[in-house]
Parts: C-alpha cells; sequence; structure tokens
C-alpha cells in the first residue's frame, strides 16, 4: 500500500528549489517584480521573440545550446542562443522582405525541425501573430483553423504540403505565401510557393525586433469547444511575464538545467514550455524530432543527461507499459525534476516515477486559454498523488457554482466539494479573446472570474483534484477534441444520416474519440462500410482528431429540441445509469 | 519499390490487412517501402502500437517494445518479420 502523500524535504534535491515557502512567496509576489526581471519597464512594451533570444546576447548565455535537435537518425543540431538570434533574425527579414509585417498571422506546419522553431521566433520578432499546427492535423482542421486565422503565411515541409495542403490552398483566400521546407536540406520547386532555405539564403542576420507591446497579439492557439468550430484563443506578447515566472516555480529551471518538454509546438504546451519558457531562462532544451519510443526515450534522456522533464500522462502511461525493466536499463543520474500535464496524472503513474527515475512526477495543470502553468505539483511541496497541487504564486484559483444568468458566480468554500474551477482574471498570459468569436469569450467570465468548463475539488489543505469536464469536450492524450468538428466530418460522408461523438475511457490516452452514427436509408451496416468511414474520417481530420472507433445505431438519441445526447451515448457505453432520458424524443 | 522474396506474399497481405483496420484510407500501391511508414501514413503513437499488437496478434510474432525502435520502414518490417517467422510459416 502506498501512502497518500510523499513528503518532501526542503533540504533534499539539489539545486536549492526556487519555491521554498509557498504561502511567503505567493504573499510577496508581483507581476510587476517578475515584468522588471525582463526588462520590461511599466509601459515599456516586450516582445517575446527578444526576450527570448536576443535579451541574452550581451551575457555568457550566448554561447550556450539554446536548442538541440535530435533527429530520427539520432543525429545531433546545436544552435546556440547567438546562433539562434542570426536565424530567427534571417526569418524576420524574410518575412519582410515578402511585405509580411506586425500583426499578420503566420501558420506553421511542421515536425519538430528547427525551420518550426526559427520560424516561431522570427515571427514574434517581427511582430507577427504565429499560430503553430499540429502536423498530425488533416486537411480539414488545418483549412478550419487557417480560415479563422486568416493566415497570410504559411510555413511548412514540402511532404506536408503535399499531403495536406495543396488540395484546400483554394479555400484560403487570406492565404498569400506559402514557405517550404524541402526534405533533407534540398531546395524545393514547387510552383506557387517559396523555397525557405532560399529566402534566408537572401535575408540578413541583422534585425531589430519589432517593439510590440504587452497587449499586442503574439499567438493563436487554437483549441475546441462541444459546438461550433474549433476557437482561436490569442495570446498577447505579455504572456512571456508568465511563461518566465512558471519555468521558475513550476518547473525548477536553473541555469544550467537540460530540459526537454516533450510536447509538439502544435499545442499549446510545445509553445509555451517547449519554445518560450526556457529560452526565457537562457537554459539548453533538448527537441526529439522522432516520434515516441520507449526505449528511444530513455537512452534520450540518459544520453543527452537531461535534468528536468516535463511530459505527458499518455506518454508516461506507454513507458509503462513497456515496463520498468525497460527503464532500469538506463542510468539518470542527471534527472532532478519531472513534470507532466494534459490531464489528471493517476496516482500509479506518480509512484511509477519513483520506480522508474526514483523520482515522483509532478502532475499540473493549465489550458490553453490560460496560456502557462496555473496549479502545479512543485519540487519542494509534499504531493498528494492523483492532485493537479496548488495554484503558483500570482494565480488564485476557487471553486465555484456557475451562474445560472450572468450574474456573480458563487464561491463554494467548503473543502471537498466539486464545482467549477474558476480563475481570478488578469494574468498575463490569460488569453484575450477567441478570434472573431466575441460571444463565446464573454461567456467565459462571471464577474472578474475565468470559468474553465473544468470540474474539480479544492481539499481542506488547498489541493486541487480534477474531476472532469463540464461539457462534452474530449480529452485525448492531452489534446482537446470537439466532438462537432469529428461529427461535421463523418456526415459529409453519403452514407451518414447523424453522428454523436464521444470521449471513451482508455486506460494509455485517458480518452479515445468513438462515434455512433446512424446511416441514411438505402446504406446498411457492414464492416466494410465501418472502414470506409474511418478512412474518410482519417482523411479528412488526420489521425490526431479522427475517431478511433466507429458503432452502427438504428438512430442517435436526441433530446426534445434534437440535439444529440452525448452523455446519453456515452452512460451506454460505459453501462451507467442512464439520466434525464424524460427530454428524449425517440431512442429506438 | 521493393522487391520482396519469392513467397513473402502472405506476409506483405498479413502487414496490410493490419493497417487497413487501423488506417484504411491508406492505399498499399502508394507506399515506398524504403521510406519511413509514418512519414507517409497519419499514424499516432496509439496508432503505431496497436499496429505492432495487431501484427503480433495476426501473426503470433512476438514484438518486444525493445525492437520498435528498428521498425521505421515497410522494409524494416517485413524483413524483421521475415527473420522471425521463417520463410515455411510466411507461406502457410
Amino acid at each position: 500500500m502506498r501512502a497518500a502523500i510523499i513528503r518532501k524535504s526542503a533540504q533534499t534535491g539539489y539545486p536549492r528549489a526556487h519555491l521554498l515557502d509557498y504561502e511567503a512567496e505567493c504573499r510577496q509576489f508581483s507581476w510587476q517584480r517578475v515584468s522588471a526581471e525582463l526588462g520590461i519597464a511599466p509601459g515599456g512594451g516586450i516582445n517575446i521573440g527578444h526576450a527570448a533570444v536576443d535579451r541574452h546576447l550581451n551575457t555568457p548565455v550566448r554561447d550556450r545550446t539554446a536548442f538541440r535537435f535530435v533527429g530520427r537518425d539520432k543525429r545531433r543540431r546545436d544552435f546556440s542562443y547567438s546562433e539562434l538570434a542570426l536565424q530567427t533574425n534571417r526569418f524576420a527579414n524574410a518575412l519582410r522582405a515578402l511585405g509580411v509585417g506586425r500583426g499578420d498571422r503566420i501558420f506553421i506546419l511542421a515536425g519538430r525541425i528547427p525551420e518550426l522553431y526559427i520560424g516561431v521566433l522570427g515571427a514574434l520578432k517581427n511582430g507577427s501573430v504565429v499560430s503553430p499546427l499540429f502536423s498530425a492535423f488533416g486537411p480539414e482542421p488545418i483549412r478550419t483553423r487557417m480560415a479563422i486565422g486568416e493566415g497570410r503565411v504559411l510555413l511548412t515541409t514540402e511532404t506536408l504540403y503535399r499531403r495536406k495542403v495543396s488540395g484546400i490552398t483554394g479555400d484560403l483566400p487570406a492565404l498569400e505565401h506559402i514557405l517550404l521546407v524541402g526534405e533533407n536540406g534540398a531546395r524545393t520547386r514547387v510552383p506557387g510557393t517559396h523555397d525557405l532555405a532560399t529566402l534566408m539564403a537572401a535575408a540578413s542576420d541583422h534585425f531589430e525586433s519589432e517593439r510590440t507591446s504587452e497587449d499586442d497579439l503574439a499567438l493563436l492557439h487554437f483549441t475546441s469547444g462541444t459546438t461550433g468550430t474549433p476557437k482561436g484563443a490569442m495570446h498577447a506578447h505579455g504572456a512571456a511575464v508568465t511563461h518566465f515566472s512558471t519555468g521558475r516555480y513550476a518547473l525548477d529551471l536553473h541555469a544550467d538545467d537540460v530540459f526537454w518538454c516533450t510536447a509538439d509546438p502544435g499545442w499549446v504546451t510545445g509553445t509555451s514550455y517547449g519554445i518560450i519558457a526556457p529560452l526565457l531562462h537562457g537554459v539548453t532544451s533538448i527537441v526529439d524530432e522522432a516520434e515516441f519510443d520507449a526505449e528511444g526515450w530513455y537512452r534520450l534522456l540518459q544520453e543527452e543527461r537531461v535534468t528536468v522533464w516535463y511530459t505527458a500522462p499518455t506518454a508516461i502511461r506507454m513507458l509503462m507499459k513497456a515496463g520498468t525493466e525497460l527503464a532500469r536499463k538506463f542510468r539518470f543520474p542527471a534527472l532532478r525534476f519531472i513534470a507532466s500535464v494534459g490531464e489528471p496524472l493517476n496516482p500509479e503513474a506518480v509512484w511509477w516515477g519513483e520506480d522508474a527515475f526514483g523520482l515522483p512526477i509532478h502532475d499540473n495543470w493549465w489550458q490553453t486559454e490560460t496560456g502557462g502553468i496555473v496549479i502545479a505539483n512543485t519540487p519542494a511541496m509534499d504531493i498528494k498523488p492523483g492532485s493537479m497541487g496548488k495554484p503558483l504564486p500570482g494565480m488564485q484559483a476557487c471553486i465555484i457554482r456557475r451562474p445560472q444568468d450572468s450574474g456573480a458566480c458563487e464561491e463554494i468554500t467548503e473543502p471537498n466539494v466539486e464545482g467549477e474551477l474558476a480563475l481570478r482574471a488578469g494574468w498575463p498570459s490569460m488569453f484575450r479573446g477567441y478570434l472573431g468569436q466575441e460571444e463565446r469569450y464573454r461567456k467565459c467570465f462571471a464577474g472578474d472570474h475565468y470559468l474553465t468548463g473544468d470540474l474539480a475539488k479544492c481539499d481542506e489543505d488547498g489541493y486541487y483534484w480534477f474531476i472532469g469536464r463540464a461539457d462534452d469536450v474530449i480529452k485525448s492524450a492531452g489534446h482537446l477534441i470537439g466532438p462537432f468538428e469529428v461529427e461535421s466530418a463523418l456526415m459529409e460522408h453519403p452514407a451518414v444520416a447523424e453522428a454523436g461523438v464521444i470521449g471513451k475511457p482508455d486506460p494509455v490516452t485517458g480518452e479515445s474519440v468513438k462515434a455512433f452514427v446512424s446511416l441514411k436509408t438505402g446504406f446498411a451496416a457492414s464492416d466494410e462500410l465501418n472502414l470506409e468511414l474511418l478512412g474518410h474520417a482519417r482523411r479528412r481530420l488526420g489521425a490526431a482528431v479522427a475517431p478511433k472507433e466507429i458503432a452502427f445505431l438504428p438512430s442517435l438519441p436526441r433530446t426534445r429540441s434534437g440535439k444529440i445526447m452525448r452523455r446519453l451515448l456515452k452512460a451506454r457505453e460505459l453501462g451507467l445509469p442512464e439520466r434525464d432520458i424524460s427530454t428524449l424524443e425517440a431512442d429506438t | 519499390m521493393n522487391m520482396l522474396p519469392d513467397g513473402a506474399d502472405a506476409l506483405r497481405k498479413a502487414v496490410f490487412d493490419t493497417l487497413h483496420r487501423i488506417a484504411p484510407e491508406v492505399l498499399p500501391d502508394e507506399l515506398e517501402s524504403g521510406v519511413p511508414l509514418r512519414d507517409q501514413v497519419d499514424l499516432d503513437s496509439m496508432d503505431w502500437l496497436n499496429f505492432l499488437l495487431g501484427l503480433h496478434a495476426g501473426l503470433g510474432v512476438d514484438i518486444p517494445e525493445a525492437d520498435y525502435m528498428k521498425l521505421v520502414t515497410l522494409d524494416d518490417l517485413f524483413s524483421y518479420l521475415e527473420a522471425k517467422l521463417g520463410q515455411s510459416s510466411v507461406r502457410r
């Protein structure tokens, strides 16, 4: 039987943790002071690209490795901070030469290759707004997001362009420039596109970052809701203040750390913590260009002497599946802190960290909308396995009952009572809106609180515990998937009359996407049609969003107003009691 | 396209049938056997794992986790499975 609490001692661990006295640090904390550390004078403005890279050029950090890319062939490519400055300057100049400037939106669709990182940082220096897209998206999620974002520029690889983009450019009237990275360094010659290497070679490596303000938009991260199109959460340059402060408190970054954030920049974690936070701290980041592989990951942790590792529950559970013996073949003397984000980390996984690495795993919580880590288990704090930890300094969380109207929310002060997790609005990386969807943005707030849509409880010691989503959004491998987007793609198939999509509990990914469809007259359910629908959905949506499983039903349960009852589908899938069936219109 | 040795047709079919159940959109003829499979087909980590588990179930071949890294292209897969199965069992 494992203990319910993993006790920490302030004396253990090296180097000394940044957050030792939680209460005192929370009391003394001020965002202004953190801003000042980043060199931001009140009203003086900040540019993330500058703060992350050029700010270090007059310090010894300039010679340190900023990124080490480990290729699939295990070849390493290092970029020092000064080299990164030159490369990002070139990219910013290349954009400027194309007439792309401040506020223009740039989408980046690529695997974890250097050009992606240089593109993000160079575009930020240029004052442009960057939206990294997950390269496992299919054409439809790419098209939807680029259309909402009115991207003027797309940076991608020749392969991804041919596979996913060439067929949708006609639907993207705002898209003017497509910049391609050739395979294995080869130049590209695709009509209607630019070869990135040629543009970079022609560009100067001197560039003065745009003097953006804290409120100027920097990043656009897409997330999903239950209904409608994906939401483009807008983040401003001032978000760097949160990235810096959370890099210190939640990841405990110290100057000589070798940090590995396993998230892809196509998701917010991979940008906030795979790119920005470690650079702000001047540490070395490892980027693994390969896909997940248990042995490959252990080898990388060992050989690169990773000290701080930020990963995700799905990956941890896949490592657990591969067996602790595999972990024991390797040695991790440098590793001192492991954190995880994406979905609640089960207590067994927290403890498994002790078995495999001699270190517990520290869960933390945040969302695309929060821009940075909000609630965390930190190095010097006792861990209650299964809990997301406590709000970091500068953040105020509470549990509320959602108001029926737009009135103020009612806080639940009694411990261990479930409600919706809410945050006191106004931290620097709070999203500034959903692009073009003001009403949806407004609905996220009640009084001066941001309502997260996550159900949680807070215990008597101030630790928060995740319960579930308040809506029908699916959380698979830590990524939010909107059921509506999946249903819409299925409905496009001529055989499908209606579709309802749920998250089916999965021991590894948390939830996997399962679709229920009913067929139009003249179509009969068969294994062949099932595979055809699966193939159709995967072609449109890509592996990251498409269902893993499709089931046929004669008809789908609907409410009297005609909405498909996903919760009922889910209850049946799980064999749970069916509540609220009185509102059912028909269910055969 | 790689010229597979005679008698490997059954193995090819088993591999493509397994892939078809996970990624039915894939047309085997369009795959280049020497190029990493996941560069040509959208397979996330779970798809990949399910693919290898499917091969294990379908062919009765044990594929230990430690070998996953070696299996990048279809050529890798074919030669790995051939070695494990031996030609006789491939023909069935």
